[in-house]
């Protein structure tokens, strides 16, 4: 198994990746900090990873996706599995007065990932098997006033996902879309915690197994989905007056 | 697996005493380490909340939460060398390592501790007779002092502050990882003896007998009945099974059980004990019984029940752990069971080892040769810390000692004397850093004479 992580050093990618690396998996680690990138490569090794190979990137220097991509395809010679799950959970507050932190937010939320996926798409159509899989979210299923800004950047994410899904269909490929709700991990450190955080190692369980089982859109954990079918049917009028 | 994340407010395992940091600090990253110095407050690492009574808790402190340090860094199978973040529990490594032919080289009776705790708790398991502590496997680590310097510390290498550290109740320093060696196994299973004892003095004779050829001893005992037999009980002994190849099948994954909620205070009484505790002596009919098992009910039997301390219900309860000298241990045994059969107080699981002669690096370790036994107490005000307070002394005038990792009470004078090396260790103790145990037991006299 030859899998391509882009955003590797995540608590949620890791958590998955050492399922992954139990079962012998070839690892190309993609990330910005060197420090995390070896301390997880290396964690990796010992759980069990044939192979790990690493890349630096920043994901908004979109120019250097397709050098990345080309060197994960020839190092591993070849991609069986691509999991993308670099994300930042931007200040609201600050977007909502400043263009420039909105369309950052964007970039690194969205566009990187539309970018990536443009480029990994045209791959594995070709190849005609394999599975990609992004990790989107929750927020992106309806927008509420207290993160709209990444909300609407993992939902655009969510619907590029799903025409993707519809057009890699015919070629055998698989595309997931993972929804977690809240999760513990060091991107929410600072989000007060209520009853329904997750265990990264949960969410991690979770997306190993939407992996393995080729799923379409899978809700970590499970309950964010019957919880955002009534959130994504409370009327308007309504659902503008709610401080959510 | 659970898919809810615990916060990490942290408590201690036996649920006493209920006290609050002033905040709670997440480390992620070796490469993202806090200032300490910048802290106002003291700091205390801290992960699982294992330690039954407050030398985890840093009441009005930081509270530095190193769970998230917990990846692998390297391992070497061929020498049995393992090096990990310090905030990796033993059951991630068990797991890792066990299908691969090693084990850990001595393991206290949860795997739900991790390596930094370990390390601060120097903690001892069934193996003690012939394997030491864990901080006797243990050759080296790196510890983060609040003046920003990361040490890296073994036994030829900042030796003073590696000594100090090993059984240090982590207020050295931050461990950031450690590296220590492995002990190599034929397979997962255990062969065990079980063998039923009615005194203390058969106790003694059995683990005299059995020491020699079993690595693993323990017995569990009932102290409540036997008059002056002291107690009866059942020795528990095992070597690493030899028999069967490594990849022999384990029997099937059980679910964890898990106790939910707090139990109403009433559940577990002197009533119940002595039913439970009868249960156990007569769960065989024959005196000698001899099996296979597989490690984890051998080493963990509690494991099996996820938050088994709620059974206790929301008072919480106290552990009380002593090691007394094998000369006039016999005496100071006496006393002890007999002070607890006069209180009234039942301990529900009541355990009862002997201690070898293999000295730990540490100097607080607290393991040394003689008896240790281990009691719990429901936690019933000020009439349980009487009792303890009156073990105490008996404890100190025989020449030994209660376990800190245990401890949510015991009284600065006697901890003084309990560890006689304490002002030695103190000279290492980082300057930002302190828990409540150590503001209880380091402060008022400074010399003590025993």
């Amino acid at each position: 198994m030859r899998i391509l992580i882009v955003g590797a050093t995540s608590a949620i990618a890791h958590e998955t990746a050492k399922r992954f690396a139990k079962d012998g998996a070839e690892f190309f680690l993609v990330a910005r900090s060197p420090e995390k990138l070896e301390d997880t490569g290396n964690d990796l090794k010992v759980r069990g990873a044939k192979r790990i190979e690493t890349f630096l990137l920043d994901v908004t220097d979109l120019d250097r996706h397709q050098e990345m991509i080309e060197t994960a395809i020839s190092t591993l010679d070849g991609l069986d599995m691509v999991l993308i799950s670099h994300g930042t959970l931007g200040d609201q507050q600050k977007c909502q007065v400043s263009v420039s932190e909105t369309l950052k937010e964007f970039t690194t939320n969205c566009t990187s990932v539309i970018s990536l996926l443009t480029i990994l798409a045209g791959y594995f159509e070709q190849q005609k098997r394999g599975c990609i899989t992004v990790v989107s979210s929750v927020a992106g299923d309806r927008g509420r006033q207290s993160n709209y800004v990444y909300g609407a950047a993992k939902g655009a994410l969510s619907v590029f996902l799903q025409g993707l899904r519809n057009r890699l269909s015919k070629s055998g490929v698989a595309v997931v879309t993972v929804k977690p709700g809240l999760i513990d991990t060091p991107m929410t450190a600072s989000v007060k915690k209520g009853l329904l955080a997750a265990s990264a190692q949960g969410v991690g369980e979770g997306i190993y197994r939407a992996m393995k089982n080729r799923k379409e859109v899978v809700y970590l954990p499970w309950f964010w989905r019957p919880i955002m079918l009534i959130v994504r049917s409370i009327p308007e009028p309504v659902f503008k007056r709610l401080s959510l | 697996m659970s898919f809810l994340s615990k916060t990490n407010q942290p408590r201690s395992w036996g649920r006493y005493p209920k006290v609050t940091p002033a905040e709670v600090q997440s480390v992620f990253w070796r490469s993202e380490l806090p200032n300490i110095a910048d802290f106002e407050q003291p700091v205390l690492p801290y992960a699982y909340g294992r330690s039954y009574g407050d030398s985890c808790l840093n009441e009005g402190g930081v509270s530095l939460d190193v769970s998230h340090l917990r990846r692998f860094i390297s391992f070497d199978e061929d020498e049995g060398l393992l090096c990990c973040e310090a905030g990796v529990s033993l059951a991630e490594i068990l797991e890792l390592i066990v299908p691969r032919g090693w084990f850990i080289p001595v393991s206290p009776g949860t795997r739900f501790v991790y390596v930094g705790g370990a390390i601060a708790n120097d903690v001892h398991g069934k193996n003690h007779h012939k394997a030491g502590t864990f901080g006797c496997h243990v050759t080296r680590f790196e510890l983060l002092r609040s003046n920003g310097e990361r040490l890296i510390c073994s036994p030829h290498e900042n030796t003073n502050l590696f000594q100090a550290t090993i059984g240090g109740l982590g207020l050295t320093g931050v461990i950031l990882w450690a590296e220590f060696r492995l002990k190599p196994i034929v397979n997962p299973f255990i062969d065990m003896e079980r063998i039923q004892f009615s005194s203390l003095d058969e106790f003694l004779q059995i683990s005299a007998e059995t020491d020699q050829q079993y690595e693993y001893t323990m017995s569990w005992v009932d102290i409540l009945i036997g008059g002056q037999n002291l107690c009866r009980g059942i020795f528990m002994c095992g070597n690493n099974d030899q028999s069967r190849s490594l990849a022999s099948k384990k029997t099937g994954r059980k679910l964890p059980l898990t106790v939910p909620f707090d139990l109403p205070s009433f559940v577990l009484n002197s009533l119940t004990v002595k039913s439970f505790n009868e249960l156990f002596y007569h769960s065989q009919l024959s005196k000698r019984v001899h099996k296979v098992v597989p490690y984890e009910p051998f080493f963990y039997p509690l494991d099996s029940i996820h938050e088994w301390n709620r059974l206790y219900g929301k008072r919480g309860f106290l552990q009380y752990q002593f090691v007394v000298p094998f000369q006039d241990g016999f005496g100071a045994m006496r006393e002890i069971i007999g002070r607890i059969r006069r209180s009234g107080e039942g301990s529900f699981l009541t355990v009862l080892k002997t201690f070898g002669t293999i000295r730990s690096p540490g100097m607080l370790s607290f393991p040394r040769p003689g008896i240790t036994l281990a009691l719990d107490f429901a936690y019933g005000g000020q009439k349980t810390l009487q009792l303890l307070d009156e073990l105490d002394k008996v404890v100190r005038q025989s020449g030994g000692a209660v376990y800190p990792a245990k401890d949510a009470r015991m009284s600065a004078e006697n901890f003084q004397a309990f560890f006689p090396r304490w002002q030695e260790f103190a000279q290492y103790v980082d300057p930002h850093f302190s828990s409540s145990f150590w503001r209880r037991v380091s402060h008022a006299q400074k010399l003590v004479m025993v």
